[in-house]
């Protein structure tokens, strides 16, 4: 079902050099990345529209608490993350506790979250853009681990691609391989039956939402270290791109049945398609056409697909 | 049939239920009701909808309860507070929606919260054990299955039934309880489940069985429980009955 799309796509853009495979791949990283915490939240059955301003949120905190309060970076992103997971743990609570869908639970954290962040940081510092933190002690450091590069055929591979490529691996580790991996399915493909069975699915959820934040702290810290700085606007429109990398990757929107490698396909196309729209000198408005045509489609088929009880893995 | 050879049965599993009280509210589920069960046996509980049969069985099940009253298994006061305690000690229950997730596959949903895992750092999901044995435990119940990848939804109605109740046993369940199992199912289907049931009365379980069908369940039974409006309003053995007498005391 992938694979026609992707050859599809991929015979479209044949022509592109090793330069143009770079710089899908580093479009693909990011959102790859976002979309294993998303795509598993949703095969547990429940969305996370918060994370684009998450990634907004911490990479200001990040940058507020190194430039402002003059903390060492890697410290300033240790706190960060802690208020980040801490912010994701309040979205899983009040999801599991009210009962009511996450979806309207998380828009609503949308909001507070983006408006909170902008807020604040005009409030401190009179903008809504911070840079110069690569002057600050630990940048380069962090800069190292989260935004180095690769020299591969004379081309510089971002380092984000090879974080991609572990968060996808242990993802399918942990879906496929552990027992937590059952549950995570049967969570999501019935509460009530996995209720009876005692599995734990308050914690599941709860856990989940803590992991699409930890994803979207980790695309802050890329962020912030290849940009040299914040704006409170990043991360925008990033909870839909994940949610439709993690669809068009064969995740079922009702919960139950997702696939790691589906979802790093589905994220692997956006890249192409994005940059490709691009190489192709096709206007960028006609991505968002593309993309929106990709997911509609992708629903109906995963429709077809959970009709039949294909689960076989 | 097969006949499974676990041997880690005790001789007996008796339960005893002494003057149940239940209300929800102003609704007086179950008045003073008292029953006693024993394994090696099906014991019927029959009445009218709403008599207080799916309550009395939740009490049992550990999914709520009694205001007031005993409950004992092998004469010792016992008391659950979640289906999930009862479970550990014994006794399962059988629901007929919930039994199984259609769309995950069979071996995923036989070891459902109980996986086994792999020795080793990463205790991985011992997915070979898994399939290995849910082929074996389904065969004694007379299904063959050459791919417990399968999902679960692609079994037929009874079998699925009887994967439930494999994986109750399996799991160490000397009290079953089996609320409606063959309502939902055609004559066929509905037989091969009443097969499986009768079975089971040689593995020495104390099957609580809750029906709607009559002749079936009189055919099936050894023991009956008659409620009516929360009462416990008669009992009798097998040999103490027949399937009229069971239709005029419920009117039907
Ligand atoms: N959770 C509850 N809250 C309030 N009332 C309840 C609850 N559960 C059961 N009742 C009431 O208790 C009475 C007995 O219900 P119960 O479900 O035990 O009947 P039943 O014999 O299983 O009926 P059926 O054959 O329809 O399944 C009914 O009047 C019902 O409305
Ligand atoms: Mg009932």
């Amino acid at each position: 079902m992938f694979v026609w799309l992707f050859f599809a796509i991929f015979a479209h853009n044949g022509f592109l050099s090793i330069y143009g495979v770079k710089s899908y791949l580093q479009v693909s990283s990011e959102i790859g990345i976002l979309a294993v915490g998303v795509a598993l939240l949703m095969i547990a059955g429940e969305f996370d529209l918060s994370i684009g301003s998450l990634i907004g949120f911490s990479s200001m905190s990040i940058t507020l608490l190194t430039i402002e309060a003059n903390m060492p970076m890697p410290l300033a992103s240790v706190l960060t993350l802690i208020m980040t997971i801490f912010i994701g743990y309040c979205n899983g609570l009040t999801v599991v506790k009210s009962g009511l869908p996450s979806f309207i639970i998380t828009l609503g954290s949308l909001f507070i979250v983006r408006g909170l962040t902008i807020a604040v940081t005009k409030l401190i510092t009179g903008r809504t853009q911070i840079s110069g933190i690569d002057e600050s002690s630990g940048y380069d450091f962090m800069h190292s681990i989260f935004s180095s590069s690769v020299k591969i055929a004379d081309v510089n591979f971002p380092v984000s691609i090879f974080w991609w490529i572990l968060f996808v691996f242990l993802g399918y580790f942990m879906l496929n391989q552990t027992q937590i991996g059952n549950w995570i399915f049967a969570t999501g493909a019935s509460k009530e039956s996995s209720k009876l069975m005692g599995i734990p699915i308050r914690k599941i959820k709860v856990s989940l939402f803590m992991l699409t934040a930890f994803c979207a702290w980790f695309i802050a810290v890329i962020q912030v270290t290849t940009f040299n700085g914040a704006d409170v606007l990043r991360g925008e429109q990033k909870e839909f791109i994940s949610i439709i990398a993690a669809v068009i990757g064969g995740t079922l929107l009702t919960g139950g049945y997702g696939s790691i490698i589906g979802v790093m396909i589905g994220a692997l196309i956006f890249g192409i398609v994005k940059q490709g729209i691009i190489f192709a000198g096709i206007d960028a408005d006609w991505f968002q056409v593309f993309m929106g045509v990709m997911l509609v489609s992708a629903v109906l088929v995963n429709g077809s697909f959970k009709k039949k009880y294909i689960h076989e893995f | 049939m097969a006949v499974l050879k676990k041997s880690t049965f005790m001789n007996s599993n008796r339960l005893d239920l002494h003057n149940i009280y239940k209300n929800f509210g102003n609704v007086k589920a179950l008045k003073n009701v008292s029953m006693s069960t024993n394994s090696g046996q099906i014991n019927c509980i029959l009445g009218d909808n709403g008599a207080g049969k799916s309550t009395l069985v939740n009490i049992i099940s550990g999914v709520f309860q009694q205001d007031e009253g005993d409950y004992k298994i092998n004469d010792e006061i016992v008391s659950f507070s979640s289906p999930m305690e009862a479970m550990n000690a014994g006794i399962s229950t059988v629901y007929q929606n919930l039994a199984i997730i259609p769309i995950m596959n069979i071996y995923r949903n036989f070891f459902l919260g109980q996986e086994p895992t792999k020795k080793g750092f990463f205790k991985t999901f011992d997915k070979e054990f898994a399939t290995r044995t849910t082929i074996e435990q389904l065969e004694k119940f007379d299904i063959k299955i050459e791919n417990p990848k399968r999902a679960a939804g692609t079994l037929s109605g009874g079998e699925r039934q009887i994967l439930a109740i494999a994986r109750a046993l399996y799991f160490g369940a000397k009290i079953l309880i089996l609320d409606e199992p063959t309502s939902a199912l055609g004559v066929k289907e509905s037989n091969k489940v009443v097969n499986q049931i009768i079975s089971l009365k040689n593995q020495n379980i104390n099957v609580i069985l809750i029906s709607h069908n009559i002749e079936q369940a009189y055919m099936l039974s050894d023991k009956f429980f008659i409620i009516k409006n929360g009462d416990m309003i008669d009992q009798f053995e097998k040999n103490q009955t027949s399937v009229n007498d069971l239709r005029k005391i419920l009117g039907k």
